[in-house]
């Protein structure tokens, strides 16, 4: 057992906190995610809110904020009830926040974006003034004409801080705030960060960047699980007791009874993928081999080219430069239907909408993937009855709980569906499967029972690649494991001889060699 | 106070009957349009929907030229169709349709006054191959430059005009015209021209060729892997990466499809209900089409139905207009109701209408 209590700083700890939660409860049809949660923020506190993605940090700030409201539970603001309505009741109770996407417009310059996103309303004289006043005092520079399209993601940042700010808040949460930064802007950042504490502001900041935190903040909230593990002062903890808080201990539930690699069945070398999203993280040089029958774990947070990679591999998407060889012949070119025909199997992060099409019934979905393997065509006529055969077949092999082959795809929980898309490639009897988070928002009986697949497939003799930002599960199915960070991965390792602080170097890239 | 929320199950129910609750907001509103207008709503009405098909002194003519208004309708928005459900807008079928009936009418022209039976298989086809190429500019621009379409393809109407404007008092001129704009009619050329099969019917080859098309694209579009490989791309173009359809395979096909359509219907017009290329050739068939292409639930027996609905309004409105003296533009505004409410109640398929007290 874990304690709640909160272990508070001894200066604030008499005073009446900013912001107090108790029991704030959300569940999301059969997820929940944020149960009993008790929280406290004292004035001018720093205070991080940190967990693994799904941990339920999106939500409780998102329900602080007035974006979504809580099932059951309590918010104070200085001991006076607080239930916001929406985020404009948010603001009128001085919460400010800044989100990791920003809503800006590019084609306007930084004076208008300000405006139009306020609630009260300036002379335009007025607020040029104040915002040149606030960019000054906090480090923030900014020149309220510059068109925003022009600005680096840095600077667009500051423009949504300065319009939290225009509002004088009490309290300000930043959204994961350096994921888009470079360090210069990060140190930026921070020194702003610590003024607004200094002058009484309360800052929640969301992150998982233990260093980063551990820099910045005075007290630490984690997360597991829609869970409070404990709120610690972070001063007292080493960056591995905190990752440890985060992950917890994983009770191994799969069973891998042989691992028998073969021959090297994929080998990248040098790629070079560029990103299809302009702010997007390209694939630089990277090298990989897998051997038929190796389960290959690639950690990382989300962002970092993931979703580069899985396009480079299902082939949606050409490499810019470098091989792909599969079995020792260059499969660069190769559509995706055509590496399907090879055995090359992809199952994509994003369900609905890439993996399946949503107003699609489960027999027309099978068609995206299988209706060249799976022979489901004839001269080009769809063979009806072979794909609800073969939907149907999915549905009972692997568990799929629905009506049967005609329900739609949109109808089927985020659990179901995804064991629905892992089955449909796993049945093909692919040579190699890329999966990419495999068991992203899915309840964790169903993820152990997709790993338990994924571990069988390789038990016959597959290689699969799992992308994932659940370290657990990466841990617990993979052979080898490395993380793809900035768009660069490191060797890979084999997982048994990996110490939390390797896989903590790992992935925040420090191995990489420049 | 009105709130619109979003639906959390499709409403089938809702989806099929909004073609019906259109038609009749559009009667509803259009009957307002009329009373405006100084005209008894219902017997405007009335005389729209009604009089063409069971009124004793007009259904004789009426009822043929329902089904020849119809036809290019239906073939024009059948092919549209495709396109619109894989995201891929051709606005400028009008000018597809003008360019198929040109290209088909030199040929024919330029053969006059010599019999063949070969000369109207040969002039469908170069009024497919006419309305395709028309077709393939915004098609090829959109596929490699990523240009916009629908731009592309509108601004081509115009140019088509142009074309058929040049030809109707120049290289395609009657030289027995006494030098009136126009060619020669290829209606009465009797190798060229686009009989009725069965007379008095109004079945003429365009009408026969909608049926058969609606038929072929129905199958298409429901039992064949390009239907399935359209309608994915549509709703979700990143499943369909990961299908392996290529989207610019689609573009060209789904552009080419109503290309040839419109420009088939073209052919057909030119050489039946227009007979000869003028400056006034085209009604407006490839613009209606989008509407009727819409109130047919982008299905083609859906089209066929709603290419028989727009007819009717089409008869009907000339019928108005020469019984009680009503505008044109009154006929065009009702036509244009129709798309416009028929594209708003869309909105209840996917969200619902609650009243909430404030």
């Amino acid at each position: 057992m874990t304690s709640t209590r909160p272990l508070t700083g001894t200066r604030q700890s008499q005073a009446i906190p900013l912001l107090s939660l108790s029991g704030i409860t959300k569940s999301f049809s059969n997820i929940v995610a944020n149960s009993n949660i008790k929280l406290s923020l004292n004035h001018g506190e720093i205070h991080a809110l940190l967990g693994e993605n799904g941990a339920g940090k999106s939500t409780l700030v998102k329900i602080i904020y007035g974006l979504i409201s809580a099932d059951s539970g309590e918010m104070y603001i200085s001991n006076t009830k607080y239930r916001p309505k929406n985020p404009k009741d948010a603001r009128k109770n001085r919460i400010g926040m800044v989100f990791q996407h920003f809503s800006l417009f590019n084609a306007m310059n930084v004076y208008e974006n300000i405006a139009v996103g306020l609630d009260d309303s300036f002379s335009e004289l007025d607020l040029r003034y104040r915002i040149i006043d606030l960019s000054k005092k906090y480090g923030l520079p900014l020149n309220p004409n510059d068109v925003v399209g022009n600005l680096s993601a840095g600077q667009q940042q500051r423009i949504e801080i300065v319009r939290c700010l225009l509002q004088s808040p009490k309290l300000l949460i930043m959204d994961e705030p350096t994921s888009v930064l470079n360090p210069m802007e990060i140190e930026q950042l921070f020194n702003t960060l610590r003024k607004l504490a200094s002058e009484g502001t309360s800052i929640l900041y969301i992150s998982h960047k233990l260093n980063e935190v551990k820099e910045l903040c005075n007290r630490a909230t984690v997360l597991r699980g829609g869970k409070v593990i404990r709120t610690c002062n972070i001063k007292d903890y080493s960056t591995a007791e905190i990752a440890e808080l985060m992950v917890g201990n994983s009770v191994k539930a799969t069973v891998r009874t042989n691992k028998i690699f073969g021959e090297t069945l994929l080998k990248i070398q040098n790629l070079y993928q560029d990103s299809e999203d302009p702010y997007g993280i390209s694939i630089k040089n990277l090298n990989l081999e897998i051997k038929s029958g190796q389960i290959l774990g690639i950690g990382g947070v989300s962002g970092n080219g993931q979703e580069e990679l899985m396009t480079a591999l299902s082939g949606e998407l050409k490499p810019k430069k470098g091989k792909i060889l599969f079995n020792g012949s260059l499969i660069n070119s190769l559509n995706s239907e055509e590496r399907r025909s090879l055995g090359i199997f992809s199952a994509p992060e994003e369900r609905l909408g890439h993996a399946a099409c949503p107003d699609m019934t489960l027999s027309d979905n099978v068609l995206i993937t299988c209706s060249k393997t799976a022979n489901l065509t004839k001269y080009g006529f769809i063979q009806k009855d072979l794909t609800k055969n073969l939907a149907q077949n999915i549905i009972s092999k692997f568990d799929v709980r629905t009506k049967d082959f005609s329900s739609l795809a949109s109808s089927l929980s985020g659990g179901n569906l995804q064991k629905f898309v892992v089955g449909r490639e796993l049945l093909q009897n692919p040579k190699l499967l890329v999966i990419n988070q495999p068991t992203w928002g899915v309840d964790a009986a169903a993820a152990n029972f997709i790993r338990q697949a994924i571990i069988n497939l390789a038990e016959a003799g597959t290689a699969v690649i799992i992308i994932s930002q659940d370290l657990d599960e990466l841990l617990e199915v993979s052979d080898d494991f490395t993380a793809l960070v900035s768009g660069r991965i490191s060797n890979p390792r084999p997982v048994g001889d990996l110490g939390l602080k390797d896989i903590g170097e790992m992935m925040s890239g420090t191995l990489l060699d420049d | 106070m009105i709130e619109i929320v979003p639906r959390t199950q499709k409403s089938n129910l809702i989806s099929a009957t909004i073609p019906i609750m259109a038609v009749i907001l559009t009667m509803l509103f259009g009957g307002i349009l009329f009373w405006s207008l100084g005209k008894n709503p219902f017997e405007t009405i009335r005389m729209i929907f009604w009089d063409p098909l069971m009124n004793e002194t007009f259904a004789d003519y009426a009822r043929p030229q329902i089904l020849v208004k119809a036809a290019p309708l239906i073939l024009i928005a059948i092919g549209l169709s495709f396109g619109f459900r894989a995201n891929i807008w051709n606005i400028g079928a009008e000018g597809q349709f003008i360019m198929g009936a040109i290209l088909s009418g030199s040929l024919g022209l330029y053969m006059y006054p010599q019999e063949s039976s070969i000369l109207f298989p040969l002039m469908i086809i170069l009024g497919i191959f006419g309305g395709i190429l028309w077709a393939s500019i915004p098609g090829l621009l959109r596929a490699y430059f990523n240009t916009n379409e629908i731009l592309v393809s509108l601004m081509l109407v115009y140019v088509a005009e142009q074309i058929m404007a040049a030809a109707s008092i120049g290289f395609l001129r009657n030289p027995d015209g006494s030098g009136f704009p126009g060619s020669r009619n290829l209606s009465q050329y009797p190798s060229a021209a686009n009989l009725e099969i069965i007379a008095g019917t109004g079945i003429h080859w365009g009408v026969a060729t909608s049926i058969i098309a609606v038929l072929f694209f129905y199958i298409l579009l429901h039992k064949h892997k390009f239907g399935f490989q359209v309608s994915i791309s549509g709703i979700s173009p990143k499943a369909a990466r990961l299908s392996g359809i290529n989207p610019k395979f689609l573009i060209i096909w789904c552009l080419g499809i109503s290309g040839g359509l419109a420009g088939l219907a073209g052919m057909f017009e030119l050489t039946g209900p227009a007979g000869q290329i003028n400056i006034d050739f085209n009604v407006g068939y490839g613009f209606t089409a989008i509407i009727v292409a819409f109130l047919g639930r982008l299905n083609p027996i859906g089209i066929f139905f709603a290419g028989i609905l727009m007819a009717l309004t089409y008869v009907g409105g000339e019928l108005t207009q020469f019984m009680l003296n009503l505008p044109a533009a009154a006929i065009q505004v009702f036509q244009g109701m129709l798309l416009f409410f028929l594209l708003s109640m869309d909105l209840l398929v996917n969200y619902k209408i609650k009243l909430k007290r404030s």
